[in-house]
């Protein structure tokens, strides 16, 4: 895993702020979900964008990437970090 | 179908691509009513197949595959697409070229797919499909550019507008060989660098980025908004089900008089006899109360299609997925729930979709809890017969009822969601992923040969396991028949009224008289059959030779009404649905989980209509 003090996970993220994908934590995955992660999408220098947090809780969110939105939830979305 | 010795083999062109893509809308414009549904060997997907006629006279046979985002199966009706690509289904004819069909408002996703397609080496046609939602997004592609990079023919199509039809099929007609192409062999593929690959081929073809989602994103605002949402969910939720009741009454009425015309015909045409009751009230009374149903199905499953094809299905999964979670489940089992409320069977075919086992299971298990359309007939008569119709605010109070009915059944679902996953499907919560598509309209096509499929398969039923049960219930409350001089009424003597009895002690202390009881047994053909069943065990109850009386009427001056409100909350469970029970069997590969679901969903009935009826009493009901 590529953690570093800069990057911050995407759950981090404000609704409307546009980042780009810096590591993804496959190893927090079964490879089937990490595959499919990446089907929609998902990678490393990809743009992505919290559009909308779920109503009680805020979990799960519905993120941007590229032309796909994806509804994914928090524990999921703390494995995916962006650049600051 | 063609003769063993005819010289031309119709050739097989399969429709893949990712979810979405506007694959079936591709399959409806191509095929017209021209199709047949039906299922693969060994698994309840829907195998969807057509005539597709080529520009050259040839006709090939059409196949619609799963929606799927790669050939690594994430879920059994993904695994589909993947076997029938590399002709591993028994029965199945290997395919002769695949149409590969891309959104063209989501490229960069979809080409990923087309790529790990191209290396199959079968005969391929990209149909660029969707392209004027690209136009109007501002997004310009250079298909013919696309179609020289990949090497591959690209078509631009709208399939909703039946736009670029001949040229996909010119484009076919040309890569379709006289002898099948070999199989494909199956290779791990690179995701990530198929992935990568796809962004700069899309980058590379893309003449103007535009603004896609502008407009899905503006709708998004007010339907994901934390407050107006949820609200909007409900307000959805809540006018389909008014809908359901209001809509239907007019033609209801329609079909119920010609029944009834039709008995007065047969009553003049034929001598008083066992043919005529076999025919008056045996069939016509039995299917009729049954048929008498298809505007409400119709306009339920109306709501659920157009629903689905908005776009708006995964956004009610997205805000409920909070609520399934604490349950166990996650918002995906919500399209299947929500599915089940039509019929359950369908809805159980849906949890296919679902990649994890333990929830897949979980999700079939609690399906029946959602008041399927088969239900409806049972809650409309007693509803009908025991709820004023009166107007409570601004809403009907048979509505209401009917709506608490729904919730209750959706909180035992719940309940019971909560308590299989902590004991019989107990294990890890699976992560979710779901792709949240853009909004369309909702196309007059697709959704009317949707319809057209559920009218059908309901009227099949109507006129098979509905017609022959009835019949069978006829014959067992008719024979044998009471002796000469028996003062009871002519059912207490029959066979049916036999079992009845025998049953009833059963019963007796949750207020289920023997006509129920009666009833409740050929009401495990399926759900709606209690309804004729009660029809035909009323009709011939009757020692006072009047028919006229509507079942309604029969109803309210046979039952108090706690039993009324305990039959009600018996439904809300009911397990007595023989597809369902077939179908868990089908989807589970094991008699283990049919036996349990009808096991706990009896003991439910049971309790539910027990504390009901206990309580209404109490009340003095």
């Amino acid at each position: 895993m590529t953690t570093s003090a800069l990057h911050r996970p995407i759950d981090a993220l404000a609704v409307g702020e546009v980042a780009l994908i810096a590591a993804i934590d496959r190893a927090g995955l079964d490879p089937g979900t990490a595959q499919r992660l990446c089907e929609l999408g998902f990678d490393e220098g990809v743009d992505v964008e919290i559009l909308h947090r779920a109503p009680f809780g805020g979990d799960p969110l519905a993120v941007r990437v590229g032309n796909m939105v994806v509804a994914l939830r928090r524990d999921m979305a703390r494995l995916i970090e962006v650049e600051p | 179908m063609n003769a063993p010795v005819s010289i031309t083999r119709q050739p097989v062109v399969a429709l893949v691509g990712n979810p979405n893509a506007g694959k079936t809308s591709l399959f409806n414009a191509l095929t017209g009513s021209r199709q047949k549904v039906g299922n693969y060997p060994g698994v309840t997907v829907e195998r969807k197949a057509g005539r597709l006629a080529l520009p050259d006279g040839r006709s090939a046979e059409l196949i619609d595959l799963p929606g799927t985002y790669s050939l690594s199966p994430r879920s059994p009706d993904e695994a589909v697409t993947r076997d029938a690509i590399f002709g591993r289904i028994v029965g199945e004819r290997p395919l002769d070229a695949i149409v590969a069909v891309v959104d063209a408002t989501n490229l960069r996703n979809h080409l990923r797919f087309v790529l790990e397609l191209k290396a199959l080496g079968l005969p391929l046609v990209v149909a660029l499909n969707m392209i004027d939602l690209a136009t109007r997004d501002g997004i310009g592609i250079d298909s013919a550019r696309l179609g020289a990079l990949l090497d591959l023919p690209v078509v631009e199509t709208v399939a909703v507008r039946r736009l670029g039809l001949e040229a996909l099929g010119a484009a076919l007609a040309a890569r379709i060989g006289d002898t099948p192409p070999a199989l494909p062999q199956e290779r791990p593929s690179d995701v990530r660098a198929l992935q990568k690959q796809a962004r700069t081929l899309s980058a590379s073809v893309q003449t103007s980025t535009g603004s896609a989602r502008a407009w899905s994103q503006r709708i998004d605002a007010v339907v994901l908004h934390p407050l107006a949402g949820p609200l909007l969910l409900a307000a959805v939720l809540f006018f389909m089900f008014q809908a359901v009741f209001s809509w239907a009454e007019a033609p209801m009425g329609w079909i119920e008089a010609g029944v009834a015309a039709l008995q007065a015909k047969l009553s003049t045409a034929l001598p008083e006899g066992w043919l005529l009751s076999l025919l008056n009230d045996g069939v016509l009374a039995g299917v009729g109360a049954v048929v008498v149903f298809l505007p409400q199905i119709l306009i339920l499953f109306l709501f659920i299609i157009t629903l689905e094809q908005t776009g708006y299905m995964t956004r009610a999964a997205f805000l409920m997925d909070r609520l399934m979670a604490r349950v166990g489940l996650n918002g995906r089992a919500f399209i299947p729930l929500l599915s089940s409320f039509a019929c359950a069977v369908p809805g159980i075919m849906a949890t296919r979709t679902i990649d994890s086992p333990r929830d897949r299971l979980t999700t079939i298990l609690i399906a029946p809890l959602m008041t399927c359309s088969a239900r409806l007939p049972v809650y409309a008569v007693v509803i009908g017969a025991f709820i004023p119709a009166r107007d409570v605010g601004p809403f009907g109070l048979q509505g209401l009822v009917l709506f608490a009915l729904y919730l209750a059944g959706i909180l035992g679902a719940l309940v019971a969601a909560f308590a299989l996953r902590r004991t019989v499907t107990k294990g890890a919560a699976p992560p979710f992923l779901m792709e949240m598509p853009k909004y369309q309209w909702p196309a007059l096509r697709d959704v009317g040969l949707g319809l057209y499929g559920r009218a059908t398969a309901f009227l099949q039923r109507a006129g098979t396991i509905i017609l022959a049960s009835t019949v069978v219930l006829w014959a067992m409350a008719s024979w044998p028949q009471p002796p000469v001089g028996g003062t009871k009424p002519p059912i207490e003597y029959s066979l049916a009224g036999k079992i009845g009895a025998a049953l009833e002690p059963i019963f007796a202390p949750i207020g289920f008289n023997k006509e129920i009881v009666i009833a409740l047994v050929p009401g495990m053909a399926a759900r709606e059959v209690a309804v004729s069943a009660l029809g035909t065990v009323y009709a011939l109850n009757d020692v006072s030779e009047d028919n006229a009386g509507s079942l309604i009427e029969r109803l309210r001056s046979a039952w108090p009404l706690p039993t009324a409100l305990a039959f009600l909350a018996w439904f809300v469970f009911a397990p007595q649905c023989i597809s369902t029970l077939a179908i868990t069997r089908r989807e589970t590969a094991s008699w283990r989980w049919p036996i349990f679901m009808f096991s706990y969903l009896f003991a439910a009935a049971y309790v539910a209509a027990g504390i009901t009826y206990h309580l209404a009493v109490a009340a003095g009901l």
